[in-house]
């Protein structure tokens, strides 16, 4: 009997990867693409690594490619921005060996600064895209990109969403498909991108891609369901699931190809049904195309652009039935916050008794943002932070500054954050950079990068030190110091800011959920002692809330014994547990 | 059968994704069709959390929505509360009876509601357990979902031995046993 597993969507796309016969992954850790990276390691006949940036990433994966070999880079939506350059080009060079990018997008934003769709940046890459709907086809849809990718000579874009990527379903396991190295011939014509040469492999991109619209008819990706025809679908990914669990009659066509869309088939589709629905997540890009060739249907007319789809949504809609009827009871809301332990609250903690505000970057930092702390102003995008802090000052001149900070974690830094620290020597800037070193990429869940010594197969490695990375670019004000300490940490942002000068600070502390990492004893209060001032409070650890008569309890199950409430509190009314 | 839906609630970092890879393993055991679905990423951080678990012949949707599940398992009070409505009239309510604030009752701008188990108790069929305590008293605080896991068991169609079996082969080797002993306490009460 075949081996089944439970296995996670992205578990799936690194078997996919694994039976397709990749032979090399890159790739930067970004909710909710994490997880294949971290499970393709575990298949040693692929070569993984955690790149520095998504637009290294692809490339890397694009120079295996044209050397021969099968090779995949994954990504969350917002990572193809920053791949999107390496990303048209290879869409006009296109392949030698197979090459797959996976795209994770956030339908509903559950760890997303925007909700983009990556079908519009295909459609502008000129890049086919499949869209698989379940763990299986996620395993399935990959081998088949691999196949097209070398068929049609073209980089293949496998979207998945938060729901797919993160749902776990069954996959039936087969073997690795022995796929031996394409021969490499130097070929100028293909792989160098010059204005002449590209010219011409744009005649091949557009050649493809017609190509594709009519014999993606036949792909096994796309299916029809032929049921009731007073109702039909057009659908795709996981919205099918709900179309399915509301409508088991009705009539569906689910894509497995979304661009190009197999025109045909469509046309054949909408011919054959009375009411024709186009249940898509995000952007209206399959209405659109559907309703410029003259078909009627109803797509966002009904249903949402915005956040995730559902089953009720459907119900709703399509049977009239009224959902929203059940109510949720009001309950104070429950925000995602910095754990208890985390370096990061330590140093808002600081930030905040000066008033200093925060251009923020992409991280868990970003929590900085919210009550109590609300030291962080901005949030755009990696490595925003130091480049907006120094287009302030530019703006404003130096003295506006003195009263801010740009502050980054160590991946988000390593990521694109050093060539906007470059920019700010280069232009003579004279903020002060807070570089949050935690040794770890923590919002994802502790992946590894360039200046924290392991790689992703867990090799040791020299770490690059960001201490002598700033000071080699030049900048002479280089201070670290350890995220507790917060008399130095006052006194050093307070001199720092205040200076005319680019300045760095690194605070180290390694993140508090990272393994081997436990502070000595836990934090315990003594109510004799208390005065009730809530200094304690201010910084808002979970472990910590106040009794009936305003003193305070710490929850053991939580407290991580960083000792901030400890330091905070005036009247040494906490203290280190005994052993 | 009809399709089964299973909710787990609670608060990031509470340990909701190993109660449902255990729940996954026992209904891959009994031969079911199996979809699970749960948050990773920014929400984990101490946010509100909840894993979808269906399964049955043929499992469609991933996600359980509204007036749509048949057991709730809750492992804090007011995340009880918050999801109750997803229930079927007759679903089942298990609810961990621990306090976690959230920090906007931290900072004072909310307050955390009263009575929560007796109010929910007049809508629904409610089990509450202390599976903190009892944790704490098994020499490990982390086993508390177990607990809590064990005392849904006792509403699910799968037998005590499987369940054993799938926790052993599911959760770290060094915590196995320690794991088994908690699972019994929510099953056998």
């Amino acid at each position: 009997m075949a081996k089944k597993k439970i296995m996670l969507g992205n578990e799936a796309i690194a078997r996919g990867a694994y039976e397709a016969g990749v032979k090399v992954s890159a790739a930067y850790p970004g909710t909710p693409s994490t997880e294949i990276s971290e499970n393709i390691v575990k298949y040693d006949e692929i070569y993984a690594e955690w790149s520095p940036n998504e637009k290294v990433a692809m490339e890397v994966a694009i120079g295996a490619s044209i050397s021969g070999v099968r090779a995949m880079s994954s990504m969350k939506h917002v990572g193809v921005n920053v791949a999107s350059d390496p990303l048209y080009t290879a869409s006009y060079s296109g392949v030698n060996g197979g090459l797959v990018l996976v795209a994770a997008d956030d339908p509903g934003l559950y760890s997303s600064q925007n909700e983009q769709d990556t079908r519009c940046v295909a459609r502008a890459a000129q890049v086919p895209v499949l869209e698989p709907s379940d763990s299986q086809e996620a395993k399935d849809f990959v081998k088949f990109a691999f196949d097209i990718s070398e068929k049609y000579d073209t980089p293949v874009i496998v979207r998945t969403t938060t729901r797919l990527a993160h749902s776990q379903g069954m996959v039936v396991l087969e073997e690795r498909a022995d796929i031996p190295d394409k021969i490499y011939e130097r070929n100028i014509s293909k792989f160098v991108m010059m204005p002449g040469m590209a010219k011409v492999r744009h005649l091949h991109v557009e050649q493809r891609l017609k190509a594709m619209e009519e014999e993606g008819c036949d792909f096994p990706v796309n299916r029809m369901e032929m049921g009731d025809t007073s109702i039909g679908f057009i659908t795709s990914g996981i919205p099918y699931q709900y179309v399915k669990e509301v409508c088991p009659e009705a009539s569906v066509l689910k894509l497995g190809l979304v661009h190009p869309l197999p025109r045909k088939l469509i046309e054949d589709f909408a011919s054959k049904v009375d009411k024709l629905y186009i249940f898509e997540e995000l952007e209206p890009v399959i209405e659109e195309q559907v309703k410029s060739w003259g078909i009627n249907a109803i797509g966002k007319e009904a249903f949402t652009k915005q956040g995730e789809y559902s089953a009720n949504m459907l119900r709703n809609v399509i049977l009239n039935e009224k959902t929203e009827g059940i109510k949720a009871e009001q309950v104070p809301a429950r925000p995602p916050i910095l754990c208890p332990g985390c370096p990061h609250r330590s140093v808002f903690s600081v930030l905040s008794k000066l008033k200093l505000h925060g251009a923020g970057d992409i991280g868990c930092y970003t929590l900085g943002a919210v009550a109590p702390l609300s030291v962080i102003d901005t949030t755009i995008c990696m490595g925003a932070s130091i480049s907006s802090l120094h287009g302030m000052e530019k703006a404003k001149g130096k003295d506006y500054v003195k009263n801010w900070v740009a502050v980054i974690g160590d991946s988000t830094f390593m990521h694109t954050g050093i060539n906007s620290l470059m920019n700010m020597v280069y232009n003579q800037g004279t903020g002060t950079v807070l570089i949050l070193d935690n040794s770890t990429t923590g919002m994802t869940g502790h992946q590894d990068h360039a200046a924290t010594g392991k790689t992703l197969k867990g090799e040791i490695v020299p770490a690059i030190d960001i201490y002598n990375l700033c000071k080699a670019i030049g900048i002479k004000h280089v201070t670290e110091i350890n995220a507790f300490d917060l008399p130095a940490l006052e006194k050093a942002l307070k001199e720092e800011t205040a200076r005319d000068e680019i300045s760095v600070i690194i605070t180290k502390s390694p993140c508090v959920l990272l393994k081997g990492n436990v502070f000595p004893n836990k934090c315990v209060p003594i109510p004799e002692k208390c005065r009730k001032c809530g200094a304690c409070l201010k910084p808002g650890c979970p472990a910590l809330t106040r009794n009936e008569d305003r003193t305070i309890s710490i929850d053991e199950t939580m407290c991580n014994g960083c000792g901030l409430c400890m330091q905070l509190c005036p009247f040494e009314a906490i203290e280190k547990q005994a052993k | 059968m009809m399709t089964k839906s299973i909710m787990i609630v609670g608060v990031g970092g509470q340990g909701t994704l190993l109660t449902s890879r255990v729940l996954g393993g026992i209904i891959q055991e009994a031969g079911y069709d199996v979809k699970l679905s749960e948050v990773h990423g920014m929400a984990q951080r101490g946010g509100s959390v909840v894993t979808f678990v269906r399964y049955g012949e043929k499992v469609w949707e991933p996600i359980v929505e509204e007036g749509q599940a048949d057991v709730l398992i809750a492992f804090e009070r007011m995340e009880a509360l918050r999801y109750a409505h997803f229930l079927k009239k007759d679903g089942v309510l298990i609810i961990n009876d621990w306090r976690i604030d959230p920090i906007t009752v931290v900072t004072g701008a909310a307050e955390y509601p009263k009575d929560i188990i007796q109010k929910l108790s007049k809508s629904h069929k409610v089990y509450t357990v202390n599976a903190m305590e009892e944790a704490i008293k098994l020499g490990n605080s982390k086993a508390f979902n177990i607990i809590v896991l064990g005392m849904a068991a006792r509403h699910m169609d799968f037998a005590k031995e499987d369940w054993l079996k799938v926790i052993e082969r599911t959760v770290p080797s060094k915590t196995v046993e320690i794991n088994e002993r908690a699972f019994l306490i929510g099953y056998e009460g």
